[in-house]
């Protein structure tokens, strides 16, 4: 198996006197479709805003291209080409789908309106309808506020918006939970595209038949550790399950 | 990747098909409801009402000058507090900045010996730091010590007023540069715009265009909108609110100044619902109070719609007191019209 793309080992996280993170382990490689899963409190979610740099582990070691990195900040993830579709989305739903997109990376004019911090409102929304096209996020409306399209065309604006700028990683917390059945094999078909394209996708979702139908591989989290790691393939949805209960441990962990 | 540019990815898919349709039915949600055109519309319906009613008295140069004036250091404070608010955020605190930066504009202004244009520049910008500092405090303790926005303005603006008394003991300061008065009080640029309103329209069309066209106006949307999505995306959100109440405050410096040009003493007691009255205008103008909406445009017209209001009444001999109770009734419809907009918005 070649070096995973983005790899964590032992993390620990603590709040207060719950142990979120037990030493858990976790691994992605370029262009695969990774289903992170766990019962309620698994800590699938700490585990994700560890590795996008929102919240800090108390212990561990990550790992990106196999060198030891620390991710101090959100923006510190996102040089490296991490981004992370959130549940809530973060998008602003006044501001219209290219503002979105472009949101704290905003392109400026060219010369001193650009240093004075003039946008450049037309290249942003030409790249905005290139990059959703060639996803297939079907937008509607350039200009209408985010906050008047539908769920489905909001999901996609924040799903595109990642896979957009993510160059290497896009985490995706249950990306289709709010969604109807077309709407989420959209957002399927886009996490394909994604992957097709060299990006690792981490896929947090509760939805087991979903996660049979895109996952590469599953990654099990239970009560803060990595219990199991199965390919969709070679394993029952019963297996699956069984190790998120617990009835069935794949990984000792020390 | 670097920070410039969306990386495309592979493969297309034709968009929805109904697109045209719901398009089309979401422009004429969106124009229906825009309470700027609306607010718009009624401000003309007013001037023309006036003008039919008193052409020679209420549609003459002289006359439309006077509203101007009267509007202009509202329309200062407005264009700050129109960030202010689009941020989802209120500033209480600008009429005593205004009477505080005044205040101390006097004091520089004595003490270099109250005359020459060199003194009413070094005047300005002690107001406008002045003006500045009160901001600076204002948004620290809402961006930094997460204390709301009411609490600390209403804080400031007791502050700012016992502090304004306190230096001066409670009574009006008198004695501005002569130029101060004679030029920019009273004079007029080429002769046709008065100077007041000719800076009031200046820091209006900078005002207007931060917000819309740089990405210190996008951001202030944005935080406004959604604060942690902002937070998210890497802008740094505490830092961007100290600035716009910064702005507020050093916009309310500046119109101390123009008081003081106008009024030629510090005017202590004279301010007291200034705040109120630039968040009506504001408000009137269509910025939501919820923050993520707004512009300079309905604040202009937020601010006239009282000053015709005021002005045409008086020159029908109408008891001006009904330009308070008009405000109130407009204001309140402006707020309905932001909720229906906003709904209307949720049912799509």
């Amino acid at each position: 198996m070649t070096t995973p793309l983005l790899q964590a080992h032992g993390i620990v996280k603590n709040y207060g006197h719950v142990q979120a993170l037990r030493g858990a382990d976790f691994a992605v490689q370029a262009g695969e479709v990774v289903a992170l899963i766990g019962d309620n409190g698994a800590g699938k979610s700490t585990l994700v805003k560890v590795l996008a740099g929102v919240t800090h582990p108390d212990g561990g070691e990550i790992r990106f291209s196999g060198r030891v990195v620390s991710l101090p900040s959100p923006t510190a993830a996102r040089a490296m080409g991490i981004e992370t579709v959130y549940q809530d989305l973060a998008l602003a739903p006044d501001l219209d789908p290219a503002a979105n997109l472009f949101l704290g990376r905003e392109l400026v004019r060219p010369g001193l309106l650009g240093r004075l911090g003039f946008l450049d409102k037309s290249a942003m929304a030409e790249r905005t309808r290139t990059a959703f096209a060639e996803m297939g996020a079907g937008v509607q409306s350039d200009t209408a506020p985010v906050g008047s399209l539908s769920g489905g065309q909001r999901q996609s604006i924040a799903v595109g918006r990642a896979a957009a700028w993510a160059s290497k990683v896009v985490f995706m917390d249950e990306p289709t939970a709010a969604l109807g059945v077309v709407q989420a094999g959209k957002v399927l078909e886009l996490i394909r595209r994604v992957r097709d394209s060299g990006v690792a996708v981490v896929l947090i979702s509760h939805n087991m038949p979903q996660v049979f139908e895109i996952a590469d591989r599953i990654e099990v989290l239970r009560l803060g550790r990595r219990v199991a790691r199965y390919r969709p393939a070679e394993v029952s949805m019963e297996d699956v399950v069984g190790a998120m209960t617990g009835a069935v441990v794949q990984e000792e962990v020390s | 990747m670097s920070a410039t540019a969306p990386k495309p990815a592979p493969a297309v898919e034709a968009p929805a098909a109904s697109a045209g349709a719901s398009e089309r039915r979401r422009r004429a949600v969106r124009l229906a409801t825009d309470s700027t055109a609306l607010i718009f519309v009624a401000l003309l319906v007013l001037l023309a009402i006036f003008s039919a009613l008193k052409p020679g008295a209420f549609a003459t140069v002289n006359n439309l000058r006077n509203i101007s004036i009267a509007a202009a250091p509202l329309l200062v404070l407005g264009v700050g507090m129109t960030f202010v608010i689009i941020t989802a955020g209120i500033d209480l605190s600008v009429g005593s900045v205004l009477v505080f930066s005044g205040v101390i504009a006097v004091k520089v202004m004595t003490a270099l010996g109250n005359s020459g244009w060199g003194v009413v520049v070094v005047g300005t910008v002690a107001a406008m730091l002045t003006g500045l500092a009160w901001g600076l405090v204002n948004g620290a303790l809402i961006a930094k010590a997460r204390i709301p926005a009411l609490i600390v303005t209403l804080g400031t603006l007791g502050a700012g007023l016992g502090g304004a008394q306190l230096i001066t003991g409670g009574v009006n300061l008198r004695g501005v540069p002569r130029e101060l008065v004679t030029v920019v009080g009273v004079g007029r640029l080429f002769g046709v715009v008065p100077w007041l309103v000719a800076v009031a329209l200046v820091v209006t069309v900078v005002g207007a265009v931060a917000l819309r066209m740089t990405r210190f106006g996008r951001y202030t949307f944005a935080i406004g909108s959604n604060a942690e999505a902002a937070r998210r995306v890497g802008i740094n959100v505490d830092r961007h609110l100290i600035k716009v109440y910064a702005l507020s405050g050093m916009l309310a410096g500046l119109a101390g100044m123009i008081s003081l040009a106008r009024f030629t003493n510090t005017t202590i007691a004279g301010h007291s619902t200034d705040n109120l009255q630039a968040i009506a205008a504001v408000v009137i103008g269509g910025t939501s109070l919820f923050g993520g909406v707004g512009t300079i445009l309905g604040t202009v017209v937020g601010v006239f719609i009282p000053a015709v209001l005021q002005n045409g009444f008086v020159i029908l001999r109408v008891q001006p007191f009904w330009q308070e109770v008009a405000v109130g009734v407009v204001l309140i419809a402006a707020v309905y019209v932001d909720q229906l907009k906003r709904r209307a918005r949720d049912r799509l």
